[in-house]
This record gives C-alpha cells, sequence and structure tokens, in this order.
C-alpha cells in the first residue's frame, strides 16, 4: 500500500527522517514504534503527503506521490490521518465528522447517514450537536477517529493515537483499530511510543531512532533480538556489556567481558568485539558460593544498591562491571539482601542475545 | 458654554423629529459606507486567504507594503482616485467624480490594506494544526482557504468592522470625491465639516451624535457575536 524508498526529510540542516525505506503490505496494521523526537510523526505526516520527502520516494499503492498538489489531493483523499493532538474545527461534533465527505461533494442525505454511522462506531451519537471544542480529550480523539473513518480510507495513519489518554479509552481506542482493520480490511499505521501498544495492536513493528529504521519485524523478534545498542536499550535490555569472543566449542560461545567468561549462543567469530544484552528479570540471584546447574553462567559480585520498583526490587550488583537484576521482593526479602553483601548472578546462556559490533550500524530493512 | 448646550438641546430635537436633511444624509452615509465594506470585504478575504496560504517570492514585502499602507492617508486615496476617475484620468469616462460611486470606489480602496492586512493577521492566529487537519481531510485549496476563514471568522468580522468604521468616519476623499453636493453627495462627515464652518453648531452636533452612535452600535454588534464565540468555546 505504501512504499518508502531512501525516504529522507530535512528541515533546514537537521534530518527528521533519513534513508527510511519501509514496505507496508496491504490490510496489514505496522506500528512505528521509538521514543519521542525519533521522527514517527514526521513519517507519517510524508505518508499523508502533508510534506515532502527531500530524498527518495514514496510510493502509494504503486503509483509515485511526488506529482502535482492536485494529483496528491486525489491520493490524499484515499487515506486519513489522526493527529496526536486532535484539532477541533470550530462547528459541531457531526459537523466536524462531517467535514471530509462535504470536501469531496458527498450528497447532503449520504453524508447524515455516514456521519451518524461514524459516530455510532465510536460511542458519541448522543454528543452529535454539542460544540467540538467542549469536548474530553478522551472524546475529541474518539471524534477525530469517526471524523477519519467517516471517509472510508485505505490507508489509517494514527499518530500516537493514545498517548493522552487514561487506560479505559485507551483499551477503547485500541480495540477500535483492531476492528477498523480486521472488519473493513483498511491498512492502518500508528506511531507510538509504547512497546506494549505496539504488541497487542501490530503484526508488524518498524523500531524508529534518531530518524532512521534501525530494525523492523515481528513483535517478538524486535524484542527479542535487537540489532543495535540503542534498539536493545529501548526494548528493555538493561544490561549491555561489551567484551570480545574468545573461544568456540560446539554450538556455544565464550566471551570475555571486564575479566570474566559468560558462554552464549552466537555466530560472532573468535577475536570479534560483541555486546552481550540480558534482561534484569532473566538474571537470578544466588547466596555467593551456591552453584546452579541449569545456569551455565554465574557471576561473583558484589550488592552496590537496592532499588525498590512496585513488587520487584532491582538490584545493582559490581561483578567487575555493573549488573542490574530484577527479582520479586519477597525473594530479595527471603535471601535478606543488603548493600555490600557479596552475591552471585546466575543466568541461561540462552538468554543472552549477543549483537555484534557488524550490526550496530542501523540498516534499512524493508 | 450656553451655546453649546443650546446646540445640544436642538440636537436632539432634531434627531428626534426625524429631520427630513438629517436622516437623508444618515442614510447616504450609511449606504455609501456599506457598499464600500461590502465590496472591500470581498476582495481583501479571500486576497488575504490566499496570501496566508500561497508561498511566493515578494511575499514578506508584500505583507509589509500592504501594513505600511494601514495608515494611508485618507487625502491620498482622494487624490488617487481623483487622478484615475477625473475627465482626463484613465476611468475618466465612468463620469464617476463628484458621484457617490466614485466615493464607494475611493472608500473601498482606502480600507481595502487594513482589512487585507487584519484578515492576514487573522488567518495567522489559526493553529498549523487547524490548517493540517483540514488539509489531510481531503480540501482542495479553495476549500481550505474557506475553512481557515470559517475558523477566523470572530477576527474577521473585527477587521471588517473596523474597515466599516474607518470608512464611515473619513472626511478628505469623501470631500475631493463626492465634493459635498446636498442633496447627492453629502455624508454626515462632510456635513460637519461644512456646518461647522458656518456656524450651525447644533446640526453638527446631532450629525456628529448620530455618527458616534452608529460606531456604537456596529461596536457592540461585533461584541455581542464574538461573546457567543467565547460561549461557545
Amino acid at each position: 500500500m505504501i512504499n518508502l524508498q531512501g525516504v529522507t526529510r530535512r528541515y533546514g540542516t537537521h534530518a527528521a527522517v533519513s534513508d527510511v525505506s519501509l514496505r507496508i503490505p496491504k490490510g496489514s496494521l505496522v506500528a512505528l514504534i521509538g521514543p519521542s523526537g525519533s521522527g514517527k510523526t514526521t513519517l507519517l505526516r510524508l505518508m499523508d503527503l502533508l510534506e515532502r520527502p527531500t530524498a527518495g520516494r514514496l510510493l502509494f499503492d504503486g503509483v509515485d506521490t511526488d506529482g502535482t498538489e492536485k494529483e496528491r489531493l486525489a491520493l490524499r483523499r484515499r487515506m486519513a490521518m489522526v493527529f496526536q493532538k486532535p484539532v477541533p474545527l470550530s462547528t459541531t461534533v457531526e459537523g466536524n465528522v462531517a467535514a471530509g465527505l462535504r470536501y469531496r461533494k458527498v450528497p447532503k442525505e449520504e453524508i447524515r447517514a455516514r456521519v451518524a454511522a461514524a459516530l455510532a462506531i465510536v460511542g458519541l451519537s448522543h454528543l452529535a450537536d454539542r460544540y467540538a471544542a467542549s469536548l474530553s480529550g478522551g472524546e475529541m480523539q474518539r471524534v477525530a477517529l469517526a471524523r477519519a473513518l467517516v471517509t472510508e480510507p485505505e490507508l489509517l495513519l494514527l499518530d500516537e493515537p493514545t498517548a493522552n489518554l487514561d487506560p479505559e479509552n485507551t483499551s477503547l481506542i485500541e480495540d477500535l483499530i483492531r476492528r477498523v482493520n480486521r472488519n473493513q480490511g483498511t491498512t492502518i499505521v500508528l506511531s507510538t511510543h509504547d512497546m506494549g501498544q505496539g504488541q497487542r495492536l501490530a503484526g508488524t513493528l518498524a523500531l524508529i531512532m534518531q530518524g532512521r529504521v534501525h530494525q523492523s519485524g515481528r513483535a517478538q523478534d524486535l524484542y527479542s533480538s535487537p540489532v543495535t545498542q540503542e534498539a536493545a536499550r529501548f526494548m528493555g535490555f538493561e544490561n549491555l556489556w561489551e567484551g570480545t569472543v574468545m573461544e568456540m566449542e560446539e554450538d556455544l560461545t565464550r566471551i570475555e567481558i571486564g575479566g570474566s567468561r559468560i558462554t552464549t549462543v552466537t555466530d560472532a567469530g573468535v577475536g570479534e568485539s560483541v555486546t552481550a544484552c540480558i534482561r534484569a528479570e532473566d538474571l537470578t540471584l544466588l547466596p555467593a558460593g551456591a552453584r546452579q546447574g541449569s545456569a551455565r553462567n554465574t557471576l561473583a559480585g558484589t550488592i552496590t544498591r537496592i532499588a525498590l520498583h512496585g513488587s520487584f526490587a532491582r538490584v545493582t550488583v559490581d561483578a567487575g562491571f555493573p549488573v542490574t537484576a530484577l527479582v520479586t521482593h519477597r525473594s530479595a526479602d527471603e535471601m535478606a539482601l543488603s548493600e555490600g553483601q557479596p552475591i552471585c548472578i546466575a543466568f541461561k546462556a540462552t538468554a543472552v542475545h549477543v549483537i555484534r559490533r557488524a550490526d550496530h550500524s542501523p540498516a534499512a530493512v524493508s | 458654554m450656553n451655546e453649546i448646550l443650546d446646540g445640544f438641546y436642538q440636537a436632539v430635537h432634531l434627531i428626534i423629529t426625524l429631520n427630513p436633511e438629517v436622516m437623508e444624509i444618515t442614510v447616504r452615509t450609511l449606504e455609501i459606507s456599506l457598499i464600500s465594506t461590502a465590496i472591500a470585504t470581498i476582495i481583501s478575504v479571500p486576497l488575504g486567504g490566499l496570501i496566508h496560504f500561497r508561498e511566493f517570492r515578494g511575499k514578506r514585502v508584500l505583507v509589509t507594503l500592504i501594513q505600511t499602507l494601514y495608515a494611508l492617508p485618507t487625502v491620498i486615496a482622494g487624490l488617487f482616485v481623483f487622478l484615475l476617475i477625473s475627465r482626463a484620468g484613465p476611468f475618466g469616462f465612468l463620469r464617476l467624480l463628484f458621484t457617490p460611486g466614485g466615493m464607494v470606489l475611493a472608500q473601498s480602496l482606502l480600507i481595502l490594506p487594513i482589512m487585507t492586512g487584519l484578515t492576514l493577521t487573522a488567518l495567522s492566529g489559526v493553529e498549523r494544526s487547524t490548517r493540517d487537519t483540514i488539509i489531510s481531510l481531503g480540501a482542495t485549496e479553495v476549500q481550505t482557504i474557506l475553512s481557515l476563514v470559517h475558523e477566523a471568522r470572530f477576527a474577521i468580522l473585527g477587521s471588517v468592522a473596523l474597515g466599516f468604521g474607518r470608512a464611515i468616519s473619513e472626511v478628505g476623499a469623501a470631500m475631493m470625491i463626492g465634493g459635498n453636493i446636498r442633496g447627492f453627495t453629502r455624508v454626515l462627515t462632510t456635513a460637519i465639516a461644512l456646518e461647522t464652518s458656518m456656524g450651525n453648531i447644533s446640526l453638527s452636533l446631532a450629525l456628529g451624535i448620530i455618527l458616534l452612535a452608529i460606531a456604537l452600535v456596529v461596536n457592540l454588534l461585533v461584541h455581542m457575536v464574538q461573546q457567543e464565540r467565547v460561549s461557545l468555546d
């Protein structure tokens, strides 16, 4: 449906989006995920044809979008976008939802029927005559969604659709997004900084950082196998240890990190510099000197800090390099953990995700 | 002092008894100023919309020029139109000099810059995101400008009211182009100037009170409409 080929968008000297190649198939639900200011909004604005790429090509349904304003308008009328902070036009809710149809010169009677239907879908029929500027944030978000849906777009672009909403409104909007994608077959691209939302909604995720696609693919692949340190950090890997591959035996690889050796599973060759990534929750804490059979790796260290984190305790250990582990409150109590105490950290070889240096430069993935 | 008070009583008397000459001048004044304002609105709002919406070379210079012309002296506008429509001028064949039509032309030209400039300001007051929303919803260029004008309608109404105020209160162009011909081109301002110089203080005062009353009514109306907007928001 949308095909970006090496798209760059610069403002002055600053590149908000640089060399992005991304293919979004018809009927898919794709999430652009990344921290604030990473270029997600600019990407969506490019797709909505509100901006032109400084370089590269953007195809919509196989058609190059770099045409005249008239040609771009014709394509734009086949899509719809909901902005992060939806703006009410200064008229009633009904007038707001009707706007796109009025611009398309749809007959009055048909507008009335379709607006009523769209308002029913978002559950706001009772507010049709209200002045839109008087709505709450959640209501306005739903009006904006109805305003977009009423034109029956082939492509729906949603910029942080639930960023400013309470949990109740969030799940309502997420349900709607899923239904529109499934029932109408509408292609949806949404941006979010919330990994959970990306996972809940989208089949495919594209991780956007500093204006580039760092990685794209299925949610679980992004989650388990980030290809760059930045991606790993964004995906919640708290421990990123830089080291060197020392030896390989069968399918296991031993990596030296700050004087300790750990066993991992990776394709990296001997002598290669790598980053070993492991989630804080994949680390187990054991009393100093203990050995555990199933975990191949043990590191000895001293607890430097214990911070409470809801029902968990975040334990920082000095093992020659800093290590962060997440244990339940209860086990922290049972082991009577305290700062300055010697401790043993255990983890499985398969829990370590290894990023090879060669992978560091973010590649354009389609 | 007595003379002024006396003049004031007589003025009120002239108004209350609907003195034919006073009424006739008032109606003509309203006609000329309203038509001028209508013409200037029809030109300045789309023009302001186009200048606001389009990006082109020299846009800054044009906007600065328009803003400079806010202070266009009425006699200069009068002189300019005089040159255009006098017998020897390029539009002399229209025979507009010393007619209400000529006055309408002069007043429209006079208030065009300030109304265009204030339309621009009003449209700039509409958030960038509102414009993006309108474009994203599939509006053509013309539809976008119309929608933006609709969003800025209360501010634009203010510019229309200001244009009307300037048209009805100016005397220079009205005198030069209209000629203050009794029963034909005499308007409130030119009548006040003439009657005062002739010592007819009461008549001048009556006309002055009417002029002020019109300004007051226009202001009240605009204020009421804008209050409406506040209650809507």
